[in-house]
């Protein structure tokens, strides 16, 4: 589903953040990507996003290269794709509702649709008495669960979330994790970015290290090691 | 009404309320630039109605000796008309018309009546009253004909070669007149695009890290950048209105105003007989305008 290819990035500033990163993500895979701070964990998602595009080598999505698609292609693809960022991104001046209905109403779904599968995903991530609230009007952990509403409310093909529990409590962390695990189960990839050893260890699903933009360790049931 | 339409007009009216300290920014700014589009609209048609009567007064009389044929003067008139087609208007005076003409003139006053008998007879001239539409190269043309050899034995005297130097200073400032007011009208307008573009620039820059997730979510172009650019119609649309209400009560109320400087010149009148012209100026002004700067300003946003 997901594949780097000899990957290697280096922004402008001439800052190398990988560097000949090659691995292979399947479908139904639930992927952890662990590293310290500035370890390339953020790049990585935002290749796959086709946010950045790689130096050297290739990333591909359902077997299409990330550098060759089209910009209105690349929106298509971003579709198939839910996003869970540490600081949300969330539509300050939108409602927890329109937030979710937002992304219904870009791949073009009837509004009979989205008033139907807006309040059951909300009530999934326990948001549905806070649905004409603002974002600026939930605590933390409130918003990480609308941002994860979000992500899963196209029925996307992939999960990538990006440092999700960085701005958590633990209780609201394995919260998310916990309903990072049932997407996975339901049959959704779910690539993870994190540096939290708590969650990896106790995850015991596939863990790639990555270390100064190398990959030092690729396990199916992997630990956190650094 | 097409779904996507719909959803597209909801999201523009949605952000256009919530976002109301920046949308009157906006309408202010438009309002403002607006006015001084259409002031500068008038302010041309003004000037352009002073040049015209100026240019109206630029007659020549020329004045035939006594004793000059009717024959003759036509031939005059016939050489100017045929050198001059565009020319407004000839009129044949003849001695007793410009007699007659004097009398009307000064009925009821004795000085003239005095006078006139004093001199005894007919003291006037046969003449000729030439109307130029106040094109300086007619007026040359006119000159050169009624100062040929040609005419020499027939015309006593051409009024204009008193009136030349002020004549030639009346063209010099009317066309100094228009190449400075168009100038400054440019300098106006771009100075008002200007600051209209970075004012919708900073409503739409509030929304930058907004635009961005929508990138990241997959919204499309049409779909990003369709709800600011009607945002910017929206603002136009209302800067439009005021600006109209506000130009027709500045019309009318200060048209009994100007018509006291400028006589024959009736502002009201004026904006209603240009208003097929006023009105798609405003709306360029402000929908054009507002909605344009919008599609240029997401557009720097589309790239990621």
């Amino acid at each position: 589903m997901i594949k780097f290819e000899n990957v290697t990035k280096i922004y402008p500033d001439n800052t190398s953040v990988l560097q000949d990163v090659s691995f292979e993500i399947n479908e139904g895979e639930f992927v952890s990507i662990v590293g310290k701070s500035g370890a390339g964990k953020t790049t990585l998602t935002k290749l796959i996003l086709g946010l950045e595009k790689p130096t050297y080598g290739s990333v591909y999505f359902q077997g299409k290269s990330m550098s060759d698609v089209d910009s209105a292609e690349l929106q298509l693809i971003r579709r198939k794709v839910g996003v869970i960022y540490q600081d949300y991104k969330l539509l300050s001046s939108r409602t927890v509702f329109e937030n979710v209905a937002y992304i219904m109403a870009v791949e073009g779904k009837e509004n009979d649709e989205i008033m139907l599968a807006v309040p059951r995903v909300l009530e999934a991530v326990g948001l549905h008495e806070k649905m004409d609230n603002f974002p600026r009007e939930l605590s933390g952990g409130e918003q990480q669960r609308l941002a994860v509403a979000r992500a899963l409310v196209n029925n996307p093909d992939v999960i990538i979330a990006d440092e999700p529990t960085g701005n958590l409590d633990p209780y609201n962390a394995y919260e998310v994790i916990g309903l990072l695990e049932k997407i996975n189960k339901a049959g959704k990839t779910v690539v993870l970015s994190t540096h939290d050893r708590g969650i990896i260890n106790k995850l015991g699903k596939r863990v790639i290290i990555i270390e100064n933009g190398k990959i030092t360790s690729d396990e199916e049931k992997g630990k956190f090691i650094i | 009404m097409n779904n996507d339409f719909k959803r597209v007009l909801n999201l523009a009216f949605t952000d256009f309320y919530r976002n109301r300290g920046t949308s009157i920014a906006a309408i202010f700014v438009l309002t403002v630039t607006t006015l001084i589009i259409t002031g500068l609209f008038v302010i041309g048609g003004t000037s352009s109605f002073l040049v015209d009567r100026l240019k109206e007064k630029i007659d020549i009389t020329a004045y035939f000796k006594d004793g000059t044929s009717d024959q003759d003067i036509m031939n005059v008139k016939d050489q100017i008309l045929k050198n001059s087609p565009d020319i407004k208007n000839v009129e044949y005076v003849s001695k007793d018309d410009a007699l007659n003409q004097f009398n009307e003139r000064h009925q009821g006053n004795d000085v003239f009546a005095r006078a006139l008998l004093e001199v005894g007879g007919n003291p006037f001239l046969p003449s000729l009253n030439i109307t130029t539409s106040g094109d300086q190269k007619e007026y040359q043309q006119i000159s050169d004909i009624l100062q040929s050899d040609q005419f020499s034995d027939l015309i006593q005297k051409v009024d204009f070669s008193e009136k030349k130097d002020t004549i030639e200073k009346v063209f010099s400032i009317t066309s100094s007149i228009t190449k400075f007011g168009v100038a400054l009208g440019i300098l106006l307008v771009l100075i008002a695009v200007a600051v209209v573009f970075n004012t919708i620039k900073l409503v739409i820059d509030n929304s930058k890290d907004e635009i961005t997730t929508m990138r990241i979510v997959g919204a499309s172009n049409w779909f990003l950048r369709a709800p600011f650019i009607l945002q910017g119609a929206i603002f136009g649309a209302i800067a439009f209105m005021i600006s109209f209400l506000l130009a027709f009560l500045f019309s009318y109320s200060l048209s009994v105003g100007i018509s006291v400087v400028l006589p024959g010149f009736n502002l009201s009148y004026y904006f209603a007989s240009h208003l097929w012209l006023i009105i798609p100026i405003q709306l360029l002004c402000s929908i054009g305008l507002g909605a344009g700067s919008s599609y240029f300003v997401v557009k720097k946003y589309l790239e990621i």
